[in-house]
């Protein structure tokens, strides 16, 4: 355990360099790109003397290079800054943290979808292998993967929201109802915590099509990867022998087989988990749900410069500690992996 | 002796693109309790399909074509399919060759052995379950504290007792091992082979002895069938086989063994030329393109079964009229 808590420090310092590198990108693309913070939070046509009134007060006026440096200087302090714009001076790192807990929700919910429904059908199909479960689900496979993520969740929200007017098609919950007392941030967690079953079964019900939009998008990948692993373990002796021992061909299949298979299935997860944001940011903003991805994308609309940069920051660290969580849940399921 | 296998004209069809092979072809034995019986041939000749097909475990494309497995009293190849898995790992056992692939790295040791008990005894209690596992993997020579242990953490040569062990847990009456010492090395091959006699006089095990090493037949075996391309050649007591040896190809088999008695300057002898593609074996006896002693009609007839001695018998047209 000694050398796992070494291997866990290790990489956790790597992520230093990793965010390092990405934070610089993003500083550099921010500022080539066109558009202007002040410019795009007042009212056009105003005096350019007050223009540059304001970019001095926030120090827009500076050599890059010293903005940058400021920047870093902040960063190294865990201060994300102020924003520039629509509204100037709030604390950036506030405003993450209220939008965090949405995303959170929405992409582990998002993450369970993918897991049920992408590994359970991909075990079923090499299960039956060659049957028409199997075709059909490979070809599901390759379709969903296919489909932009926002126009599979505008299909949804056409025909559960609004044909069968089975859920809401936005927001986390109903704005007449209570949002349930603050605990972990996450609706569905809180109310249950507390009890507040009306409230639950709310935020369930706006969390339902956007869960299953992101969920369903990133299945087609594990359907795939999961049929192909299983069918490799399938052939493996330890079946043969686990099957010659007279163990019921279920347990034969989804326990000892799929155990085995769902090392590389993890790594994916890990891997996908990148994508999976990238998804939370569009489908956020066709479910218009209330988190970090609606956040960047409505701050990138007004140049605010600190909110993007704080954003990109939390996600590299959302995807540097999900890595490290797989490495971690590696260990736990094999055997054989020890750091 | 009391049967407890009869192989009758089992037959095990591959269909291939080229079209059907016949891995096993017509094969006739019988297998007694308590006995050893060494099953040899070589690499290709049929012998682990055949184990395979003991269990109606035959992988697809391959599946039993024709034939009759009795089984204490019932023919196997009538039963359904959860009545006959009923029957491995109770009944019927199967150590396999490679025992570092043979269980499942993420399982425990023990829990192999309480799953396989549990399977077909579920009334036993997993504790009581584990403790019997406890006591027969001591048994073998192995501390119960690996029963904790995880696959990868066993030699070879523990891993292999683990699964005889698992086959021993439910007092299965037939025992297959198949090229179960192949690959160890020779000084734990040796302790195996060690390790399964005083196992087979302590629990009156029944044993099908898959190998192609004669050594180890000689070593362990009562009995010995010899198989060529599918078929089987002879079948007799070890002695006999070795002794009064009937069929050209065993004797070409006996020949080819190296010896550390073997004198300076004899030469090892081989067989000439190669065992025949089963998608179009040669007509009438298969060995006949090998056969140093082949006759006219061995290349047009299939050679009848003649029991020469009693319990020795073989399918040779050295030995059978032709007439007949």
């Amino acid at each position: 355990m000694r050398s796992l808590g070494r291997y866990l420090l290790i990489r956790t310092l790597l992520t230093i360099p990793m965010i390092f590198v990405l934070v610089t990108l993003v500083f550099i693309i921010l500022r080539v790109m066109p558009g202007d913070p002040v410019k795009s939070s007042i009212r056009p046509g105003a005096p350019q003397e007050y223009i540059n009134e304001i970019r001095h007060t926030l120090g827009l006026d500076k050599p890059l290079y010293v903005q940058y440096g400021d920047y870093l200087w902040d960063l190294l302090h865990l201060d994300l800054g102020t924003t520039l714009s629509p509204v100037r001076g709030q604390s950036v790192a506030k405003q993450i943290w209220e939008h965090f807990p949405a995303t959170l929700e929405l992409a582990l919910a998002g993450m369970l979808v993918t897991a049920i429904v992408g590994v359970g059908l991909g075990a079923y199909a090499a299960h039956h292998r060659r049957s028409l479960a199997d075709y059909s689900l490979r070809l599901y496979a390759i379709v969903i993967y296919a489909i932009p993520v926002f126009w599979l969740g505008l299909m949804f929200q056409l025909v559960f929201g609004v044909w069968l007017k089975i859920f809401p098609v936005a927001g986390r919950i109903s704005s007449l109802a209570v949002a349930p007392k603050h605990i972990t941030g996450l609706y569905t967690v809180d109310s249950l915590l507390t009890g507040n079953w009306a409230a639950f079964k709310d935020s369930m019900m706006h969390l339902a099509l956007p869960a299953l939009t992101l969920g369903l998008y990133l299945s087609g990948v594990f359907v795939r990867l999961t049929r192909s692993n299983m069918l490799q373990v399938l052939k493996m002796d330890f079946v043969t022998a686990a099957r010659a021992r007279g163990i019921p061909e279920r347990t034969v299949v989804y326990r000892h087989a799929l155990k085995n298979a769902l090392i590389p299935i993890i790594t994916m997860m890990g891997l996908q988990f990148a994508l999976l944001l990238a998804g939370a940011v569009l489908t956020e903003s066709t479910f218009s749900w209330p988190g970090l991805g609606r956040f960047l994308v409505e701050r990138i609309t007004y140049r605010d410069f600190p909110s993007i940069q704080g954003a990109v920051v939390v996600f590299a660290l959302l995807v540097a500690s999900v890595s490290l969580l797989v490495d971690i849940l590696y260990a736990l399921i094999d055997p054989r992996i020890r750091y | 002796m009391e049967p407890l296998l009869q192989v009758e004209h089992l037959t095990v069809t591959y269909e291939t693109r080229q079209g059907p092979v016949r891995a096993v072809d017509d094969v006739s034995f019988t297998v007694y309790r308590g006995e050893v019986l060494g099953l040899v041939g070589e690499s290709g000749c049929g012998k682990s399909t055949l184990g395979m097909a003991l269990l109606r475990m035959v992988r697809p494309p391959g599946r039993i074509t024709s034939g009759r497995l009795i089984f204490q009293g019932r023919d196997l190849l009538q039963l359904p399919e959860n009545e006959m898995r009923k029957l491995r790992g109770r009944h019927i056992s199967m150590v396999f060759q490679d025992p570092m692939t043979s269980l499942n790295p993420l399982q425990r040791i023990g829990d192999h052995i309480v799953e396989t008990i549990r399977t077909h005894e579920p009334h036993v209690s997993k504790k009581e379950a584990w403790e019997r596992a406890a006591r027969l993997i001591q048994r073998l020579g192995i501390s119960p504290d690996r029963l904790r242990d995880y696959p990868h953490q066993l030699s070879g040569g523990m891993r292999q007792r683990i699964m005889i062990g698992i086959g021993l847990a439910l007092n299965a009456d037939l025992i297959i091992a198949d090229e179960p010492t192949t690959s160890l090395d020779v000084i734990v091959e040796a302790q195996f082979l060690d390790l399964l006699r005083e196992l087979r006089d302590e629990f009156n095990l029944t044993l099908i002895l898959i190998t192609h090493n004669i050594g180890v037949v000689a070593e362990l075996a009562d009995r010995v069938a010899v198989m060529y391309a599918g078929r089987m050649a002879e079948i007799g007591p070890v002695h006999d086989v070795f002794h009064r040896t009937l069929h050209p190809y065993t004797k070409g088999l006996l020949a080819s063994v190296p010896s550390i008695r073997l004198e300076d300057g004899l030469e090892l002898e081989t067989l000439s030329g190669a065992p025949p593609s089963l998608l179009e074996p040669p007509p009438g006896c298969r060995f006949h393109p090998r056969c140093p002693q082949a006759k006219p009609i061995c290349s047009q007839r299939v050679p009848p079964w003649k029991e020469i001695h009693p319990g020795h018998g073989t399918a040779c047209w050295l030995y059978a009229e032709e007439g007949a």
